[in-house]
């Protein structure tokens, strides 16, 4: 057996930092992905909305190796993520998401739950560390919640501290998953400014949200997808008034 | 009491949607249930028991009067204790602690990504835990060796460490599945956020799965040991000294009256109550605390 060491070409900041091309997922029978093909530059902002079951959610768990494509490709700054000689975990440092349903690790503090991951995945210095915990709780508006559990901490304060833990990988995207669905009203906003935030810093953002007033404040794109294809996309401005495809003027007439 | 068809009564459809649910096949009978009915029980339960145990030697025919009876009985009760109930207290840790190192390896072998490790284990849990106690005890008495010879040096082997062993296996195969059951409890998220956070396999299940169920561990552990420490009177037929076979033996001792042989009996049940119902009490009371939900 011959094995041809196949050098990716370098990734430079101006390509995509995010390149996706005729991805297909089914599970079984059931095909979530059909054929999705775009691109996200670095320190953009991208918002995928559609109706349930229209893949968004697999989408994002495609980009980190959550879960494998049946077909297609996937480059994350370069590096192929459909390749079987993927470092999954190297992928997943460069590559922050935050969920519906927070997962928070619920035996640990919100201080433990953001330091966990540098002290035990990079190796990185426990001082250096917490202080950087610190730094990322006070970022998220939540000083003095360090020492509680998650189980002691309303749903957006617990979603924010899930986004202060990604960002202690120093990653490069983050993938946000419908990460206000499961909150009250009120605790949404919270969350918003917080990625809002990130976003004015030029962090690179691919979120799947069902808030569209949010989606068209924040984002650069927006992508709407159904039956597992990208139906539209364009800026939000041309977006939300200009919609072409009927599939996506019934979806917004429904939402707005 | 209200009359509602196909809850006090037989249904009396036939749509499928609406017969009742088949209880025993979707749940099936839990372990648990041991510690549950146990500490159920009021603490006054031995009571009629030592009642009995003072009583039954009243039937004693004319040449053997009560007071010899009782008096049999008190004589023998510290050497039953001392030799014989401690003995089972001693199997008992012994096969615990043997079990649970060994069930929880076999637990982890459960949940292994290598099929073939996955498969043997589940095939060992399996077979340990769904094997009747007495016949595991006699093949492990009869096929380990009564000695073992190491050139010149004999090592015998005494037939309690066998029993200790034989009990061990299926404690072995009931803690395995609790250790599965209780990873498998712990919702898939957290394995996906962990996932998504670069930590390996082995770190998640170590740093943050099992730290997470280890609590709902201990409920169903404790009630495995008392159902254990209540099965250590099976080494008595293996002629291992323990309280049951001490008391036959001082039954006999004292001519095999038969008036002895209740309250004999009688002072085990109650040793072994006031030795399982606290646990049990415990189990079932840290079972309400530890059930939370994540």
């Amino acid at each position: 057996m011959t094995e041809t060491a196949v050098q990716p070409p370098a990734w430079t900041p101006d390509q995509p930092i995010v390149a996706i091309r005729e991805v297909r997922k089914a599970f079984g029978e059931l095909e979530v992905l059909t054929d999705v093909s775009f691109d996200v530059m670095k320190g953009e902002v991208v918002c995928i909305i559609g109706p349930s079951g229209s893949g968004k959610s697999t989408l994002l768990r495609c980009i980190n190796a959550l879960i494998p494509i049946n077909s297609g490709s996937i480059q994350v700054e370069g590096q192929e993520v459909h390749s079987p000689h993927l470092d999954k975990l190297a992928l997943r440092r460069k590559v922050g998401m935050v969920f519906q349903q927070y997962n928070l690790f619920p035996h640990k503090t919100a201080l433990q739950n953001v330091m966990m991951a540098p002290v035990h995945v990079l190796k990185e210095d426990k001082a250096e560390v917490e202080a950087r915990a610190y730094r990322l709780i006070r970022k998220v508006r939540l000083e003095g919640k360090e020492n509680a559990y998650p189980g002691e901490l309303s749903g957006g304060q617990q979603q924010r501290v899930a986004i202060a833990r990604s960002l202690a990988m120093n990653p490069d995207i983050m993938l946000f998953d419908e990460v206000t669905a499961a909150l009250d009203p009120e605790t949404v906003k919270e969350v918003l400014v917080t990625i809002k935030d990130l976003a004015a810093e030029g962090m690179t953002c691919m979120l799947v949200t069902h808030e569209m007033g949010f989606a068209r404040e924040i984002a650069d794109h927006i992508y709407f997808t159904d039956r597992g294809i990208i139906v539209e996309h364009g800026p939000p401005a041309t977006f939300f008034t200009d919609a072409k495809d009927p599939r996506t003027r019934e979806f917004l007439s429904q939402i707005l | 009491m209200k009359h509602i068809p196909g809850v006090t009564s037989a249904p009396t459809t036939d749509l499928p949607v609406l017969l009742p649910l088949d209880r025993t096949r979707a749940r099936p009978p839990e372990a648990m249930m041991v510690s549950r009915w146990l500490a159920g029980l009021p603490a006054w339960t031995p009571l009629p028991l030592l009642a009995l145990m003072l009583l039954w030697p009243l039937t004693a025919e004319a040449a053997y009067t009560y007071g010899q009876a009782v008096d049999a009985l008190w004589r023998w009760l510290p050497f039953l204790v001392k030799s014989g109930f401690l003995y089972n207290v001693v199997i008992s840790f012994l096969a615990m602690a043997i079990g649970t190192a060994a069930g929880a390896a076999l637990g982890l072998a459960q949940i292994s990504q290598i099929a073939a490790i996955r498969r043997t284990a589940w095939f060992v849990t399996q077979l340990f835990r769904n094997s009747p106690w007495l016949v595991l005890l006699f093949i492990v008495m009869l096929a380990l060796p009564f000695e073992l010879v190491i050139g010149d040096t004999i090592i015998s082997i005494p037939d309690w460490t066998k029993a200790v062993f034989g009990l061990s296996l299926p404690i072995m195969a009931n803690i395995s599945e609790i250790v599965r059951g209780a990873v498998q409890s712990v919702p898939s998220a957290q394995w996906e956020a962990s996932e998504a956070l670069a930590f390996n396999r082995r770190q998640i299940l170590w740093m943050i799965i099992l730290p997470q169920c280890i609590k709902r561990m201990i409920p169903p552990w404790m009630n495995w040991y008392a159902i254990l420490t209540m099965a250590t009177p099976l080494c008595s037929l293996l002629a291992v000294e323990e309280i049951v076979t001490l008391s036959r033996q001082a039954i006999e001792a004292e001519d095999n009256h038969p008036e002895l042989l209740v309250p004999f009996y009688s002072f085990i049940m109650v040793i072994f109550f006031a030795y399982c119902y606290p646990i049990a009490r415990l189990t079932v009371r840290l079972e309400r605390k530890f059930a939370v939900k994540l």
